[in-house]
């Protein structure tokens, strides 16, 4: 009789546990960037990613980049230089406090007068003179002139209470001192380097979120990152390598969830200068008194002389499209008409010959060789691809850290043929036009990545239009006009868009997102 | 003794100082941080406001003179990823990484010390062969290939331990350690396996080389003649003969495997010291790397001292003070 009563409620105390266990669903995922804790202080796209647990913004990007409302539930253009901004009503912060216009103003404030930060948000409140709160919901921002993409750049601005925007510093952030927000999941504990835990906002506005505890493991290296997943460590993982995808496919105990980039990869090349130092004489080695990169017939060959079909399914291992253009479809501006450059070895030679160049010449291209997936991989198959139609090539990687000081000097040791990548999340259409084709203007920011110095009077004239632009639809009808034109130039060489890849455990769902952010709000269980 | 200490003081002085100077301009001519740091849809101006935040537009000179001001004053600067002084940002994952390095050490020396003399007792039998063949697997194989096969082997095909990180931690005197609970025996494991397999192959090699070198002896005969165990006199006379080397490189590598712990850190994702000053590197956060040398010289320049008075206590000929005739 005892040990019956014993057995049942034995029986009852594992029934309850298992029942428990089975309610509670933590998510562990294992992720290459690391988090700096204060939003405002490091504008990084892996950075503004974390973000979205903790905080809410103004407006957010949704899965295809483009701008949705978030904090405010609606906004709109009241006169050209005037944007409304409605706040939702009964938002409340982690501590407790409700969300009004003041903390709005409040992180505006701190993001322009932050100390010491190495990549500031300040340029993403450039064109706003200033923002007044009409009642505690309703916010007015004025603008110099004409913000047509206003929202998109306020998808990066973190809101936080008045009281912490005015006093925490930094390092407070890494701490339940400051790390207070809006967003769907709670900050519980931040150990720098190793991990991050969150728990479930029970209050959150947007509905229940599903984990009741969200960890991220921070793992860099792309082999321990797989063999965390491999050995139950971690229930997801991003960034995979596309050479690691087909071992996650294959394997029972994990699935691969393959999603389109924002980012095209593409090469500039140097046209500002009149010698460009990589584009040397096959025979002496010396640069070729004219720069042969200024004729667009050169640069057409080179174009030709890439097969992007080869690229994207050997090289990239069919984890990437060919690109037309340096703006990928669904996003703003993309010109459904440009077709992608046709692999043509034995049109570029003509070109090539038609130019002066009949030879070819010697030239150099150069990359990083960390920074894009497979980016030196794709250098050297351009070097080949290039060799084929005649070039003496030499490939240069290097690593980022060694790469981009030089890609982006403008003090004369530049590159003449090189790769980038570019992610259009950030405003949701082809601002690849002005901030890599524009002609480079120090004074109004123009072209900032301009890193070509490619100048085209007539392309600057249509950009200049479509910024001003307040109506969408006329906007980008403008912008997919420049493109055409833009690519006809061969301006910059667009090569491909990338794709997202992320694995997790059998048994998980995940939707990509074209900004590449590794989001727990993306993950739930399969169907 | 104490004109001993007071030279070595001056000359860890000026290593330091050109230490610093040579680091300094070097990670300077790399490039622009900036260009690295900033997000590329950035406009000029934060470019510009940016780079006035780090001080960088300040020329080369000035900017070394500013940190050797604040460095004499004991602050080695401010991270330019964090914002926190760069001191600071290290001591926080210095535990982490000592922690890994002392347990491979120990299991270095407990496994390598005791292999290393049988290898030389038994010099001829093929149990030394296999030692020393074992050491050789130990001292070339790359540690990251040896760290992901472990981790293949007992964390994925065997389930036994965890992949990466550290395990849970609790705090003794206000450092987090994670060597006092199970799980962080589990977490620690691998890696401190991985780390250890260089140093054991070492301290190996030496201690046999040590053992064969002495049993040749007269005083190994004297004793065999006055009747005392082999035991005895291996492990108590011999073992206490061949430590000065022993011990010269077992500091050496205690030294190198602190500083330069990022391959297995890397690998097992240990938050430590090794991941931060790799991440540095990439990202040219120029103080944590001038730091980071700083404090790995000092680290050097300790362990020889310590090494150099352990020297004089374990063998009485030897005396501290150069000129001594």
């Amino acid at each position: 009789m005892r040990t019956s009563m014993v057995r049942l409620a034995l029986g009852a105390v594992a029934a309850i546990v298992v029942g428990f266990s089975a309610q509670a669903a933590d998510l562990v995922i294992g992720a290459r960037a690391e988090v700096e804790m204060d939003p405002h202080f490091f504008w990084l796209s892996s950075n503004t990613a974390y973000y979205r647990h903790l905080y809410g913004h103004l407006v957010a990007t949704d899965e295809r980049a483009q701008v949705i409302p978030d904090l405010a539930e609606s906004f709109r253009p009241i006169d050209a230089t005037t944007w409304e901004f409605k706040l939702r009503p009964g938002v409340r912060f982690h501590d407790g406090s409700t969300l009004d216009a003041e903390d709005v103003i409040a992180s505006f404030e701190r993001v322009r007068t932050i100390p010491n930060s190495p990549s500031p948000y300040t340029g993403n409140l450039r064109g706003i003179a200033e923002t007044i709160a009409v009642d505690p919901l309703t916010i007015h921002i004025k603008t110099f002139k004409p913000e047509p993409l206003l929202p998109g750049a306020l998808t990066t601005i973190v809101i936080i209470p008045s009281e912490i925007a005015k006093t925490a510093k930094t390092p407070d952030f890494k701490t339940k001192k400051a790390a207070i927000g809006s967003g769907p999941y709670k900050f519980v504990s931040y150990t720098p380097g190793d991990k991050l835990v969150l728990t479930r906002n029970d209050d959150y506005w947007g509905g229940r979120p599903y984990w009741d505890s969200v960890t991220f493991k921070f793992i860099k290296d792309d082999a321990a990152r797989v063999a965390a997943l491999l050995g139950g460590d971690v229930d997801l993982i991003d960034f995979v390598s596309p050479s690691d995808v087909p071992r996650l496919q294959r394997d029972p105990k994990t699935a691969v969830h393959i999603g389109p980039s924002d980012r095209t990869i593409y090469l500039y090349l140097d046209v500002g200068r009149d010698v460009t130092p990589y584009a040397v004489d096959k025979a002496t080695g010396k640069p070729l008194p004219k720069n042969p990169l200024k004729d667009l017939r050169v640069r057409k060959a080179i174009s030709m002389a890439i097969d992007r079909e080869a690229m994207t399914q050997k090289v990239m291992e069919k984890l990437a499209t060919p690109a037309s253009q340096t703006v990928p479809p669904g996003f703003g501006g993309y010109n459904p008409d440009i077709p992608v450059t046709p692999y043509d070895p034995e049109g570029a030679k003509a070109l090539l010959a038609e130019a002066g160049y009949p030879d070819a010449f010697g030239l150099t291209v150069q990359c990083s060789s960390d920074r894009y997936v497979n980016d030196g991989k794709i250098c050297q198959a351009i070097g080949q691809m290039l060799a084929r139609v005649g070039f003496a090539m030499k490939v240069e990687t290097m690593p980022k850290a060694v790469y981009f000081p030089k890609a982006t000097s403008r003090t004369g040791d530049s590159f003449s043929l090189f790769l980038l990548g570019w992610g259009s999340s950030a405003s949701g259409e082809a601002d690849t036009l002005w901030n890599l084709m524009e002609t480079y203007d120090k004074k109004t920011g123009a072209g900032t990545y301009n890193l070509g110095n490619y100048s085209n009077p007539k392309l600057d004239a249509l950009i200049q239009q479509a910024t001003q632009t307040l109506d969408a639809d006329k906007r980008h009808a403008i912008e997919r006009k420049a493109m055409a034109m833009a690519m006809a130039d061969v301006a910059l060489i667009p090569l491909h868009y990338q794709s997202v890849i992320v694995a997790t455990r059998k048994g998980l769902d995940y939707t990509t997102r074209a900004d590449e952010g590794t989001l727990a709000m993306e993950a739930r269980p399969a169907e | 003794m104490g004109v001993f200490l007071i030279r070595r003081v001056l000359q860890s002085v000026l290593v330091l100082f050109l230490m610093s100077l040579v680091v300094f301009v070097g990670v300077y001519a790399i490039g622009n941080p900036i260009a690295v740091l900033i997000d590329p849809r950035a406009p000029q101006e934060a470019i510009d406001q940016a780079i006035h935040n780090l001080g960088l537009d300040r020329p080369l000179y000035e900017q070394y003179f500013f940190f050797l001001g604040n460095a004499l004053a004991g602050h080695l600067g401010n991270s330019f990823v964090f914002n926190e002084p760069a001191l600071h940002v290290i001591m926080q994952r210095f535990p982490a990484t000592l922690e890994l390095t002392l347990s491979a050490m120990v299991i270095a020396s407990v496994f390598g010390l005791p292999l290393g003399l049988i290898a030389g007792y038994w010099s001829e039998r093929p149990v030394s062969r296999v030692i020393m063949t074992g050491s050789i697997l130990g001292f070339s194989l790359p540690s990251f290939w040896v760290g992901l096969m472990l981790i293949i082997v007992f964390s994925i095909e065997l389930g036994y331990l965890p992949a990466t990180g550290r395990g849970a931690t609790v705090s003794v005197l206000g450092v987090a350690t994670s060597l006092l609970t199970l799980d962080g025996l589990r977490h620690i494991l691998l890696p401190a396996i991985n780390l250890a397999l260089f140093p054991m192959a070492l301290i190996i090699r030496l201690t046999r080389a040590g053992v064969r070198e002495h049993l040749q002896l007269d005083y190994v005969k004297f004793a065999r003649a006055k009747g005392l165990t082999n035991r005895r006199i291996l492990f108590t006379h011999v073992l206490k003969n061949i430590m000065i080397p022993v011990v010269t490189v077992m500091g050496l590598l205690f030294g190198l495997i602190i500083a330069f712990a990022v391959v297995t850190e890397s690998v097992f994702a240990w938050p430590g010291m090794g991941k931060l000053i790799i991440d540095s590197i990439t990202l040219l956060d120029r103080p944590v790397i001038v730091a980071y040398l700083l404090l790995t010289v000092g680290l050097f320049i300790l362990i020889n001292l310590v090494v150099d008075i352990l020297y004089s206590v374990l063998d009485p000929r030897v005396r501290l003070s150069e000129d001594s005739r």
